[in-house]
């Protein structure tokens, strides 16, 4: 008894202007990216040494042919841009990228315009993991020192607020808002032991200890760039190929199960793979705020709120924003400008713009 | 399309809402649930369809128990229309309506999912609002919308948890209208929960009055509408006459308050 409603009308001429509109959508999507294309070349051109924008793409171009220069001033060009400035730009977009599609993910399982990495805490995680270490010396891994110390605390307590989630859903029935609230406890509890934390560590100490909870790519290497790489992947592909679900999950439960969707299984599942995939982002940032939230806000307005879309435009808005938040703290603070200062300072009077001028209600 | 639920309870924690609910549906016909609110109309409705789960007894479709039947299976067969509301980020109508396609297709759409899409869409006279935002829609069309996205699961059973509540007469009228031709016209069991206890009468092949968590009564609306059932089920004096066939229900006054 299947096909009751296949064969009535011919809907050839609305399925062909469907597809055209699903298509702008898709042209958004290309838009963001080759304008981070655009982006990576300003990255790499800005910094003490000259390095001209054009000359930016050559030189990357010709590392990759294998073409590198021979004489000196060439050979140290394509050192800064190769080893320093290259694994930086990739790093912010990546890291954009991801924190974005997290955003983009869990306002709409969520069903709250405010949820994001930064609210519910995963970012937070990784300021005071930073802090235990440069205060008190304490990793979760005591072989380690240094800089690897900071990012192994900071992966781990990035993953806490959601532990935190997951544990008060099993334990009681949580809704939605529940679940937020509990992230934003966790994400004040943290910003608390962060603040007196700052308190015990020596002022020299400051400074380090301020930008992993600002959040800066400054210290992204090529050593990093793997595992942000594939939190990357993982984000994309999975969010991709769950994006109807997604959908489905924003509206109620009951129609979600109505559906065939579990609504319960999949948001865990959902919130489980935002906290890894942001805590291997973060761990190598620190707290980076706004993007998150933003970024999904902002390309509302161009593809709306289907996840299909949602998600990638949000994934090429998200790393191109932090690719040139971070050229503006580069051009602006040549002693090292944590980035998240910009894209809370840009994205900030952005966002209220936008919210004022735009009639279309993007959410309720 | 058989459903035959024997010997239900349900409870929230401790607050017990169904009770001993046994109750047989088969084949293609419109049956309408009625009673006061906090009766458990929703609660049974929701049993049937796996939102929650009885604290006793089993609920069979086509002769399955559903606790064997994955929730993907369950949405083919079973179609649901909720309570009206709004969504936090709303879709266009045409992505909204296409939600109710995901049972039956894999990672994307296809031009066969839009396909059946658009003939319901055309169906129910709504197909000019394809590309509007779902939550500009009037409380009407927002019905119209639910009802679609229910459609397009092509399920073989169909609950709809008070769909013309917000409804002004005419639309009441036609969105009932619908459905009763639905069952008609395209083989369904539509089951309905409703409020309006002379469009139940009126279109009904089949009433469930709910009382305390029990069925009070069952059967046809001549057997089911009656001045006792409507005093000791809502607690309202009321006179019945028969219009065109139907009982048709004239309410006079709340029976323990001195008005």
């Amino acid at each position: 008894m299947t096909g009751r409603f296949t064969d009535l009308y011919d809907n050839e001429k609305e399925i062909f202007s469907y597809d055209k509109y699903l298509s702008k959508k898709a042209f958004f999507v290309v838009i963001c990216i080759l304008l981070s294309l655009v982006a990576l070349g300003l990255e790499v051109s800005l910094g003490k040494a000259d390095i001209g924008f054009i000359e930016s793409y050559t030189i990357i171009w010709d590392h990759i042919t294998g073409n590198i220069a021979t004489d000196p001033v060439g050979a140290q060009k394509d050192l800064i841009v190769w080893n320093l400035r290259l694994p930086r730009a990739i790093g912010a977009f990546m890291v954009g990228l991801i924190l974005a599609v997290g955003g983009a993910a869990m306002q709409s399982i969520l069903k709250n315009p405010l949820a994001d990495p930064y609210t519910t805490g995963m970012s937070s995680g990784a300021g005071l993991g930073a802090i235990l270490w440069i205060s008190l010396g304490f990793c979760l891994i005591p072989s380690l020192y240094g800089y690897n110390a900071i990012v192994i605390n900071a992966f781990v307590f990035s993953m806490v607020p959601t532990l935190a989630i997951i544990a008060v859903s099993k334990y009681k029935q949580a809704t939605p808002t529940t679940m937020i609230l509990t992230g934003l406890g966790v994400m004040y509890t943290f910003s608390a032991v962060t603040s007196l934390l700052m308190l015990l560590a020596d002022p020299e100490d400051h400074k380090t200890a301020y930008m992993w909870n600002i959040g800066s790519v400054g210290s992204i290497t090529w050593d990093a760039i793997p595992f942000i790489f594939i939190a990357t992947v993982i984000a994309m592909v999975f969010m991709t190929y769950m994006a109807k679900k997604i959908n489905i999950l924003a509206m109620n439960d009951e129609s979600a199960v109505a559906i065939g969707v579990d609504a319960k299984k999949y948001r865990i599942a959902i919130l489980v793979v935002v906290a890894i995939t942001v805590a291997l982002a973060v761990s190598f940032t620190g707290t980076i705020g706004f993007v998150g939230l933003l970024a999904p806000h902002l390309v509302r307005l161009f593809v709306g709120s289907d996840n299909r879309y949602l998600i990638p435009a949000s994934a090429a808005f998200g790393g191109m924003l932090l690719l040139y938040s971070d050229c503006i703290a580069k051009e602006i603070g040549a002693t090292g400008l944590p980035v998240g200062v910009i894209t809370a300072a840009v994205g900030g009077p952005l966002f209220l713009y936008i919210l004022f001028r735009h009639k279309n209600k993007i959410w309720e | 399309m058989h459903i035959k639920i024997d010997d239900i309870d349900f409870s929230y924690s401790n607050a017990p809402v169904l009770n001993d609910i046994t109750l047989d549906l088969e084949g293609p016909q419109f049956v309408t649930i009625l009673g006061p609110n906090g009766v458990g109309k929703s609660t049974l409705i929701h049993c049937i369809n796996k939102v929650l789960k009885p604290t006793r007894g089993s609920v069979m479709v086509d002769e399955i128990n559903i606790d064997d039947i994955k929730l993907k299976d369950m949405a083919k067969k079973i179609g649901y229309v909720p309570y009206a509301s709004t969504d936090s980020f709303p879709l266009t109508v045409i992505d909204t309506v296409l939600m109710g396609r995901s049972p039956h297709s894999g990672w994307r759409s296809t031009d066969e999912d839009l396909n059946i899409v658009y003939n319901v869409l055309k169906m129910l006279h709504i197909d000019d609002l394809a590309m509007r935002s779902f939550n500009e829609l009037s409380a009407g069309q927002h019905q119209k919308v639910m009802l679609a996205r229910g459609l397009v699961q092509d399920p073989e059973i169909l609950l709809l948890d008070e769909p013309t509540s917000n409804l002004d007469i005419k639309h009441q009228l036609e969105v009932t209208y619908i459905l009763k031709d639905l069952a008609r016209s395209h083989n369904l069991l539509v089951i309905m929960i409703s409020h309006d206890i002379n469009i139940a009468s009126k279109f009904s092949d089949k009433i469930i009055l709910l009382r305390g968590g029990t069925i009070f009564s069952i059967g046809t609306p001549q057997e089911v509408i009656t001045e006792k059932n409507i005093k000791e089920v809502y607690g309202v004096e009321s006179n019945i006459i028969d219009v065109d066939g139907h009982p048709h229900v004239i309410l006079k006054r709340p029976c323990d308050e001195s008005v």
